[in-house]
C-alpha cells in the first residue's frame, strides 16, 4: 500500500488550526522591543540625526565593523550596490531605516522613535522607470549612471528575417503595477544572547535560515558557529522572506552589543514600506506571425523596476533575468531577441515574489496569441495549438530544456471543462441583454525544482540548488528527517513523510521532519522557486532509500534470508514468499543495540543524501469566465478552472491548496493589489485600507483538473507546483475581460485592471465611437 | 502600531460620561465601538489623553420607535440592524444598507451613532441620516440641543459635536407604507468603504412619485442630499428616462473628491450609475 498519491490531512494542521502555532511574535516575551526609525523622504542627504540622551538609540555611526549588504552577480552588465544596515550619509527610499531604538515594550519603543529627529536635505526622487532612464537623469547610485544595474541582451541571427517575412506583427506595451507578496505574518525576529557561550540565536520569520546565517555572519564579520538561526512557524513568505534584510543584521548586532534579548516584530505599514516589492514591470514586445498563425519570432524590450537596492542573495537580476530567460514559455519561438533591464529608483527594493516575472511573461504571450488570432482570423485555441511545444525534450531559444509535459492536453481539458461552445451561446444572449461576459485562457509552463546548474548559469556568486537530507530511523522505529528546506505553510512535512513512508514501510505519523533550525538541520537553501518537493523530496527519497537498505540488511541477518528478499511494508520487514516477518522497530533496535551482529552494515540507521537535479517543467492551462459591469468597471469572476500537470502528485490536496492560494494571488495581481508611490517617492498605500488583497468574496470556487505526466527529470516523478496559480491566473482574467469588452475594441494594457482603469477605457472608447 | 499612552475611564452612567467630557475637554475622547478610533490611535493619528469608554453605560443601547421616528441610542451596534428593526419600509431599508458596512465582526462592535460622530464621507449611516434628514440629540454637562442632519455634518470627520459633547441619540423618520427605497453602493471589495453610493426613497401613489428623497455618499467631504432632484422627481411617473435624467443631473451637480481608487472623472461616472440603480431599485 502506497502513501504517495493520497490526500492525507496535513500533519502540521492540528497545532496551527488550534492556535498552537509558534510564530516569532510568540517567542518575543521577555525581550526588549526594537523599533526602526525610518526615512520620511525618498532621496536626500542626511545632515544630522538628533537622538535623545541616555536612551538606547543607534545610528550608522555606531555600527563600526558592520559591512553593508552587497550581493554579487558575475556578469559584466551587473553593477553591485551596497545597502547599509542603517542609512549612512544618504537616504535612498522612503522607509529606509535611519536609526534603531530599544525600549522595554513596543509602545515605549514607538514613543522613543518619535524623539529621533533626522535632518535630511531632501532631493528630487527618481520614482518610475521612465524618469530613471531619461536622458541626463540623476544617478540613484553615483557609480551607476544611467540607472541600469543589470542588463541582459540576446539576439538570434534570424530575428530580422522572421519579422521581414511576417504576415502580421503584433506589438504590445504592457505594464504591471508594483505589488507586495504580503504574507499574513510580516517580518520579525527575536535575537537571544547567551551569556555563557556568547552565541546568538535568531528566531526569524524567514524562508532561508541557513542562507540568513551565512549572510549575517559575513556582514557582521563573525564566525557562523557563533550564530544559530531558527525559522519557527512562518505565516507565509511567497519570496518576501528570502532576503537578508538590514533589520536582522541590526537585531543580532544589538543582542551582542547589549548582551540581552531583543525583538522586532514588524507591523503592516512597515512591511509595505520597508520589506520587498515586486512586479513593477514594463514590457514592449513585438511578435512576428505567419499567415497560418505560426509564431516566427519575438523581439522584446523588458524593464523591471528593482528599487533602491539589490536583494541578497538572489540580487536584482531575479526579475529581469527570469524575464529574459523565460518569455517564450510554452511556445515554440524560433527566433528570439530580448533586452531586459533592471532599473534602479528611489523606491523599495524588489525581491522575488511567487511567480517572479512570469505573471507578466504569461500575460504577454497570452495577449499575443489572442491578438494575433483576432487579426489573422484564427480561433484563439487553434492558434495556441499551432504554437505550443509538443516534442520533448524541447530546447528553448534561451537553452532551457523542457521535459515531457501536456501543454495541448491541459488546454483541451480546460476548454472542455469550461464548455467553450456553450459559453459562446450564453455570451451572445447576455450581450443582447446588455451584459458583458467574457472568457479567457492562459497556457503556461512553470520551471521548477532546478538545481545548481541553473543558478550557476545566471552568474550568481552564491549558487543555490542542492539539498542535503539526513534521515535516521531511531531505535524505536520512528524516523527523523532533517532537511535544509524550510517550509512556511505549504504542508511539505506531510508530503515528505508520505515519500519516506513508502521507502521505509512505516506510516507517515511515525516520521518527524525537522526544518528551519541551523543547529539541527544540514546546510540547505530553504523553500522558494517551487523547489522543495522536487529537491528536498528527492533527497529524502534517496536518504530514506539508503536507510531502507540498511534496515533490509539487518533484517536479512536476523531472519537468515537474503537481503533481496526483504520488503518493508506496513511496519514490517517481510521475507517475500514466506510468512516470516519482524516488526520494523525490532529490526531498528537491533541495528543500534546489537550492531556486533551486523558487521557488514555497521551500527545504526543513519544516512545522508544529496539531490541536485537539473529541473523540470510543470504546465497548466487556466480558463475563466468573467462579467464586466461596464458602468462601474467592476469585474466578477464567475468560473475559474485550472487544468494542471505537476507530474506525480504526492499529496493531491496539498497541490490543490497551492493552486488555490496562487490563483488568489493571481486575482490580486490582475484586479486588486498595487503599491502606489506619489511623484515624490512617498508610498501612499501603507495599510490594508488602500492595498487591497482579494477576500473570500472576490475569490471564486477554483475548479481543478489534474493531469499527471511523468518524466524522468526527477527521481520522485513529482514536479514543482508552488507558483503556477499566481503565474497563470492574471493572463486568463485579463484575456477574459478583453473578450467581455470586445464590442468596445478595448485593449487592456496594465495590471491591476482596476474599476477606474476599465471605466476609463470604456469612456474613451465611447467617446471615440461618438466622434 | 501601538498607540501613544493614554488614561482610560469607564463611566457607568450618562451623567458620569458628561462629567468626564466636561473635565477632560479637548484631551478626552469617547470610545464607542472603537472600530475607527482605535485604528487611528494605533497609527498615532489620534492621541487622546483620556479615553472615555461609554460601553459600560448599557442604557445607551436601545432602538425605540417613538412618535413618527425611530430613536437610536449611542451604543446601538451596526449588527442590531441586520434584521428589520421597525415595521414599515424603514426597517428593511436599514437592513439592506447595513450589509454594506464593513464585515460581520466589525458590525458587532461599531455603533450607528459612532459612525455619525466620526463622519467618514463614505459612511453608509451618514448617507442614511443625510438623505432622511435625521435629527440628532447632542448633550453635554450644560444641557442639550437638537440639530438636523443638514446642519450636523460639517465636512470630513467634522460635525456639530464638540469636544465636550455626547451624541446621545439619533432619530430617523419612520416611513409610512407608501415609501419604497433603493440603495446601491460600489466599492472595490466586499466590505470596503464606498467609492460611491446612493440612497433613494420614493413615495408612490397611483403610479406617481409624490415625494422623493435622494442622497449620494462617498463622493465628497460629506454625504449630499439632492434637494433639487427630489423636486424634479416629485409629481412624475417613474420611468427609465426620468431616472436617466436625474442621474445625469446628479453627475453634473456634484464636484467629486479624488483619491487613489477613484479619479474625479471616474467618480462622476459612478455617481450617475449609483443614482440610477438606487432609483431603479426603489421603483421596481
Ligand atoms: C475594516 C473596516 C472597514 C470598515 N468599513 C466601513 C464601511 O464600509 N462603512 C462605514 O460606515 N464604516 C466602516 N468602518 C467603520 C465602522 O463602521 C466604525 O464602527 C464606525 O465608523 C465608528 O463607530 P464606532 O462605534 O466604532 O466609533 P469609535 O471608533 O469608537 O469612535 C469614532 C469617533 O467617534 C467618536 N464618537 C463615537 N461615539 C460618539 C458619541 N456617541 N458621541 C460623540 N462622539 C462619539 C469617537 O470619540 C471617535 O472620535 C469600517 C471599519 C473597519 C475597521
Amino acid at each position: 500500500m502506497s502513501w504517495i498519491g493520497r490526500s492525507l490531512p496535513r500533519l502540521e494542521d492540528p497545532s496551527l488550526l488550534m492556535g498552537r502555532g509558534r510564530y516569532v511574535a510568540d517567542l518575543a516575551r521577555g525581550a526588549a522591543s526594537v523599533k526602526f526609525v525610518r526615512s520620511p523622504v525618498a532621496a536626500g542627504r542626511i545632515l544630522s540625526i538628533d537622538v535623545p540622551d541616555g536612551e538606547l538609540v543607534f545610528t550608522a555611526a555606531d555600527l563600526d565593523g558592520v559591512k553593508p549588504i552587497c550581493p554579487i552577480l558575475h556578469r559584466p552588465d551587473y553593477i553591485a550596490v551596497e545597502q547599509p544596515i542603517l542609512a549612512k550619509d544618504r537616504v535612498m527610499f522612503c522607509g529606509q531605516a535611519l536609526a534603531v531604538v530599544v525600549a522595554e515594550d513596543q509602545g515605549l519603543a514607538e514613543d522613543l522613535a518619535e524623539e529621533v529627529y533626522a535632518d535630511i536635505d531632501a532631493e528630487d526622487a527618481i520614482v518610475d522607470m521612465e524618469a530613471a532612464l531619461a536622458e541626463g537623469a540623476v544617478a540613484v547610485h553615483a557609480h551607476a549612471p544611467g540607472n541600469v544595474l543589470v542588463e541582459g541582451v540576446l539576439r538570434s541571427p534570424g530575428l530580422d528575417a522572421a519579422f521581414a517575412d511576417a504576415a502580421e506583427i503584433v506589438t504590445l506595451d504592457l505594464r504591471s503595477g508594483r505589488q507586495s507578496a504580503m504574507p499574513l505574518e510580516g517580518r520579525g525576529g527575536v535575537a537571544q544572547y547567551d551569556r555563557i557561550s556568547g552565541r546568538v540565536t535568531l528566531y526569524a520569520s524567514v524562508q532561508m535560515p541557513h542562507m540568513l546565517r551565512t549572510g549575517l555572519a559575513d556582514v557582521l564579520q563573525i564566525p557562523e558557529a557563533d550564530l544559530r538561526v531558527v525559522a519557527p512557524d512562518v505565516g507565509g513568505g511567497f519570496g518576501q522572506k528570502m532576503s537578508l534584510f538590514p533589520e536582522y543584521v541590526a537585531l543580532v548586532w544589538l543582542a551582542r552589543k547589549l548582551e540581552r534579548d531583543v525583538a522586532w516584530i514588524e507591523d503592516r505599514r512597515e512591511n509595505f514600506l520597508a520589506s520587498s516589492h515586486s512586479r513593477d514591470q514594463s514590457f514592449h514586445v513585438r511578435g512576428a506571425f505567419a499567415k497560418d498563425g505560426t509564431l516566427l519570432g519575438i523581439d522584446a524590450d523588458l524593464k523591471s523596476n528593482v528599487g533602491a537596492f539589490s536583494c541578497y542573495p538572489v540580487t536584482c537580476g531575479v526579475e529581469p533575468l527570469m524575464a529574459l530567460a523565460e518569455l517564450p514559455g510554452p511556445y515554440k519561438v524560433p527566433e528570439y531577441g530580448v533586452r531586459s533591464r533592471g532599473v534602479t529608483t528611489n523606491t523599495g527594493m524588489m525581491a522575488p515574489y511567487r511567480g517572479v516575472s512570469r505573471p507578466m511573461l504569461t500575460l504577454t504571450m497570452e495577449r499575443m496569441m489572442d491578438v494575433a488570432a483576432r487579426r489573422l482570423g484564427i480561433d484563439p485555441i487553434e492558434i495556441r495549438r499551432r504554437n505550443l511545444i509538443d516534442s520533448f525534450p524541447h530546447r528553448s531559444p534561451t537553452g532551457l530544456v523542457y521535459d515531457e509535459g501536456s501543454y495541448k492536453e491541459a488546454m483541451d481539458r480546460a476548454v472542455a471543462a469550461i464548455d467553450l461552445t456553450g459559453f459562446r451561446a450564453r455570451q451572445k444572449e447576455a450581450r443582447a441583454a446588455g451584459r458583458y461576459l467574457g472568457i479567457g485562457f492562459s497556457v503556461f509552463s512553470e520551471r521548477t525544482g532546478y538545481g545548481t546548474p541553473a543558478y550557476a548559469a545566471r552568474g550568481m556568486n552564491i549558487v543555490p540548488g542542492y539539498e542535503i537530507v539526513s534521515c535516521a530511523m531511531d531505535p524505536s522505529g520512528f524516523v527523523e528527517a532533517r532537511i535544509g528546506s524550510s517550509p512556511h505553510g505549504q504542508g511539505l512535512k506531510t508530503a515528505l513523510a508520505q515519500l519516506i513512508a513508502d521507502e521505509l514501510g512505516v506510516e507517515p505519523g511515525k516520521i518527524k521532519v525537522f526544518s528551519g533550525d541551523t543547529d539541527a538541520t544540514p546546510y540547505g537553501w530553504g523553500t522558494f522557486a517551487s523547489r522543495s518537493m522536487v529537491i528536498a523530496g528527492g533527497a529524502c527519497k534517496l536518504a530514506a532509500g539508503k536507510v531502507a537498505t540498511r534496515l533490509r540488511s539487518v533484517a536479512a541477518v536476523m531472519m537468515q534470508a537474503s537481503e533481496d528478499h526483504i520488503v518493508l511494508e506496513d511496519g514490517l520487514a517481510r521475507v517475500t514468499g514466506t510468512n516470516q516477518s519482524l516488526p520494523i522497530p525490532e529490526v531498528a533496535r537491533a541495528a543500534y543495540h546489537q550492531s556486533h551482529r551486523f558487521p557488514q552494515s555497521g551500527p545504526g540507521l543513519i544516512e545522508n543524501a544529496t539531490y541536485d537535479p537539473g529541473g523540470t517543467f510543470s504546465n497548466a492551462c487556466h480558463a475563466c469566465i468573467v462579467e464586466v459591469d461596464i458602468e462601474t468597471g467592476g469585474v466578477k469572476i464567475e468560473r475559474f478552472i485550472v487544468a494542471e500537470d505537476a507530474g506525480l502528485l504526492i499529496n493531491p490536496m496539498i497541490v490543490d491548496g497551492q493552486i488555490h492560494g496562487g490563483v488568489a494571488q493571481g486575482i490580486a495581481n490582475a484586479l486588486f493589489e498595487e503599491l502606489i508611490y506619489d511623484e515624490t517617492g512617498n508610498l501612499l498605500t501603507v495599510s490594508l485600507a488602500d492595498y487591497l488583497p482579494p477576500t473570500m468574496a472576490e475569490v471564486p470556487t477554483i475548479e481543478i483538473e489534474h493531469l499527471e505526466t511523468v518524466s524522468d527529470a526527477t527521481i520522485t516523478k513529482a514536479k514543482g507546483v508552488g507558483e503556477g496559480g499566481a503565474i497563470g491566473a492574471p493572463a486568463a482574467i485579463i484575456n477574459a475581460m478583453v473578450d467581455a469588452l470586445s464590442p468596445f475594441g478595448i485593449e487592456i494594457v496594465r495590471m491591476p485592471a482596476t474599476p477606474q482603469y476599465i471605466r476609463k477605457l470604456i469612456r474613451e472608447a465611447e467617446r471615440d465611437a461618438h466622434g | 502600531m501601538k498607540p501613544a499612552s493614554f488614561d482610560y475611564i469607564r463611566p457607568g452612567s450618562r451623567a458620569e460620561i458628561l462629567a468626564a467630557l466636561a473635565a477632560h475637554g479637548d484631551d478626552g475622547k469617547i470610545l464607542a465601538g472603537g472600530q475607527s478610533l482605535v485604528a487611528a490611535m494605533n497609527f498615532r493619528l489620534a492621541r487622546p489623553e483620556v479615553l472615555i469608554d461609554i460601553n459600560g453605560t448599557k442604557d445607551l443601547d436601545y432602538l425605540q420607535p417613538s412618535g413618527d421616528s425611530l430613536a437610536i441610542g449611542a451604543l446601538t451596534r451596526h449588527a442590531a440592524f441586520h434584521k428589520p428593526v421597525v415595521d414599515g419600509p424603514l426597517g428593511p431599508l436599514l437592513a439592506k444598507v447595513v450589509r454594506n458596512i464593513a464585515h460581520y465582526p466589525i458590525r458587532q462592535r461599531g455603533t450607528f451613532t459612532g459612525s455619525l460622530a466620526h463622519a467618514d464621507p463614505a459612511s453608509e449611516w451618514c448617507l442614511v441620516a443625510t438623505t432622511l434628514d435625521a435629527e440628532m440629540l447632542i448633550v453635554n454637562a450644560e444641557g442639550e440641543r437638537r440639530c438636523r442632519a443638514g446642519d450636523f455634518f460639517k465636512g470630513t470627520f467634522t460635525t456639530a459635536v464638540g469636544a465636550q459633547d455626547l451624541l446621545a441619540e439619533v432619530r430617523l423618520p419612520l416611513l409610512d407604507d407608501g415609501w419604497r427605497s433603493g440603495f446601491y453602493e460600489f466599492s472595490r471589495r466586499a466590505g470596503d468603504f464606498a467609492l460611491a453610493m446612493s440612497l433613494a426613497a420614493l413615495k408612490l401613489e397611483n403610479g406617481r412619485i409624490t415625494e422623493a428623497r435622494l442622497g449620494v455618499g462617498g463622493v465628497a467631504d460629506r454625504a449630499i442630499r439632492l434637494h433639487a432632484l427630489e423636486n424634479e422627481l416629485a409629481g412624475k411617473a417613474p420611468s427609465r428616462e426620468l431616472f436617466e435624467d436625474v442621474a445625469a443631473s446628479a453627475k453634473a451637480a456634484i464636484k467629486p473628491s479624488e483619491d487613489i481608487h477613484a479619479s474625479a472623472d471616474y467618480r462622476r461616472d459612478l455617481i450617475r450609475t449609483v443614482v440610477l440603480r438606487a432609483l431603479t431599485e426603489a421603483a421596481a
